[in-house]
């Protein structure tokens, strides 16, 4: 079976409801976590990679997309998953970088691998998404989950999750 | 099956696994809250990287086993993982010394393999290091921090490096799969990791105000699976369920 362009084009707008079970202002789009959709035979096979290795979101993403293709009659479909290229905030789109700024997540500098050699901060200018102050501090690499980190704002004191750079 | 392939994923998945399963038995009593969510979290990374390789290592050996038969239905012989992971908690300065040199070898072993020739290894490698680094860098300043603290601190932090120091060279042990699979470039000379690896923790002690110790008998044995005693409780207990109910799913 040859699989319509238009098909494609419905499903990857279909992804665009799927939203992330931590931070469900993204959607699985939003995050770039869907990395191709391709066909074999009468099978639509979507490729996936995690944000980090152990992401326990993973499974739920995988139960997600085959629900969500079903309710839309879409029936024959495998999850793969893939870690090449591995994931990079990089492809967190501008309107997710927003999403996250308005829930309250700094977004993740952009540009930056966040290389900064060990113990000179590697992001400096990590701006709180309260009271949008750069005079930030981070309080430990890992927050409520291992892709963010916790910083202080020093201005308005409040302490907020940052979406570290990988 | 590429015998030795399959035994070197085994000998990086066991690492991040049994590691993982250390630090998992640590949660809720780290120092303080956002402490003990860090550690959890290497947990978790360590147990996705350990999930990612031994999948790899199912298929090299291609008889039917999944990563979850390889993590949970074999014998303690039969693991590859060096001694230092599975070395008990202890207090947190042992937990951050032990994190320390596996991170600080997984660093630079993993910088390596991103340009090995089996593509996997090489994705998987490129994974992980995105993920050490941070790892690297938090027990970095946490050696430091206990190192240059106070003097009750930096005893502990001392006693902590000491206790463990023998454990350290199993880590750059070669054997024949280490050989095959060089001349292949699917894995590296550890002898060049090794350097790096003394140059980072020389670096480190200096910062923060410790001595190195001196080299005295080293642990030896992990590569052709003996262990310390520890490693069969962990199993006894990272495995009973599987093995209790064998038909079980997550
Ligand atoms: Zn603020």
């Amino acid at each position: 079976m040859v699989v319509a362009e238009k098909t494609y084009k419905h499903i990857w707008k279909l992804f665009e409801q799927i939203p992330d079970p931590e931070i469900p202002v993204l959607s699985i789009l939003d995050l770039g976590i869907v990395r191709r959709i391709t066909s074999e035979d009468d099978t639509i096979v979507i490729t996936i990679t995690p944000t980090y290795s152990g992401c326990p979101a993973m499974n739920l993403f995988e139960e997600d997309i085959i629900a969500k293709l079903k309710e839309n009659n879409i029936m024959n479909v495998r999850v793969e998953m893939t870690y090449d290229p591995p994931w990079t905030t990089a492809w967190i789109t501008d309107k997710a970088r927003k999403g996250l700024e308005d829930y309250g997540i700094a977004p993740p500098v952009r540009g930056s691998q966040d290389k900064g050699e060990l113990f000179k901060e590697g992001v400096k200018n990590v701006r709180c998404p309260l009271c949008k102050s750069t005079n930030t501090k981070v309080i430990s690499q890992f927050g409520s989950t291992a892709c963010k980190a916790l910083y202080k704002c020093e201005d308005c004191l409040e302490p907020f999750d940052y979406f570290k750079c990988i | 099956m590429n015998t030795n392939l399959f035994k070197y994923c085994l000998r990086l998945g066991d690492n991040s696994l049994i590691l993982g399963h250390r630090l998992a038995e640590y949660c809720s009593y780290g120092p303080y809250l956002e402490e003990d969510i860090s550690i959890t979290n290497t947990s978790l990374d360590l147990i996705g990287q350990a999930e990612a390789i031994l999948k790899y290592a199912a298929l090299v050996e291609n008889a039917e086993r999944t990563a979850d038969d390889l993590a949970y239905r074999r014998p303690e012989i039969e693991f590859y993982n060096v001694q230092l992971v599975e070395q008990p908690n202890g207090n947190f300065a042992h937990l951050i010394a032990r994190q320390f040199f596996i991170d600080a070898f997984n660093f630079y072993l993993y910088s390596a393999l991103k340009e090995s020739t089996d593509n996997t290894i090489a994705s998987i490698a490129a994974k992980s290091l995105k993920e050490v680094t941070y790892h690297l860098r938090r027990s970095s300043e946490w050696v430091i921090r206990l190192g240059d603290g106070t003097s009750e601190s930096k005893i502990k932090m001392q006693e902590a490096i000491n206790d463990f120091w023998l454990y350290t060279f199993e880590m750059f042990e070669m054997d024949e799969v280490d050989e095959e699979l060089i001349t292949k470039a699917i894995t590296v000379d550890l002898k060049p990791i090794q350097d790096l690896w003394n140059k980072k923790v020389d670096e480190i002690l200096v910062m923060a105000t410790l001595t190195r110790p001196e080299d005295g008998y080293m642990a030896t044995g992990s590569r052709k699976g003996y262990h310390s005693e520890h490693l069969g409780y962990i199993l006894a207990e990272m495995q009973y369920l599987p093995r209790a109910y064998p038909t079980a799913k997550w």
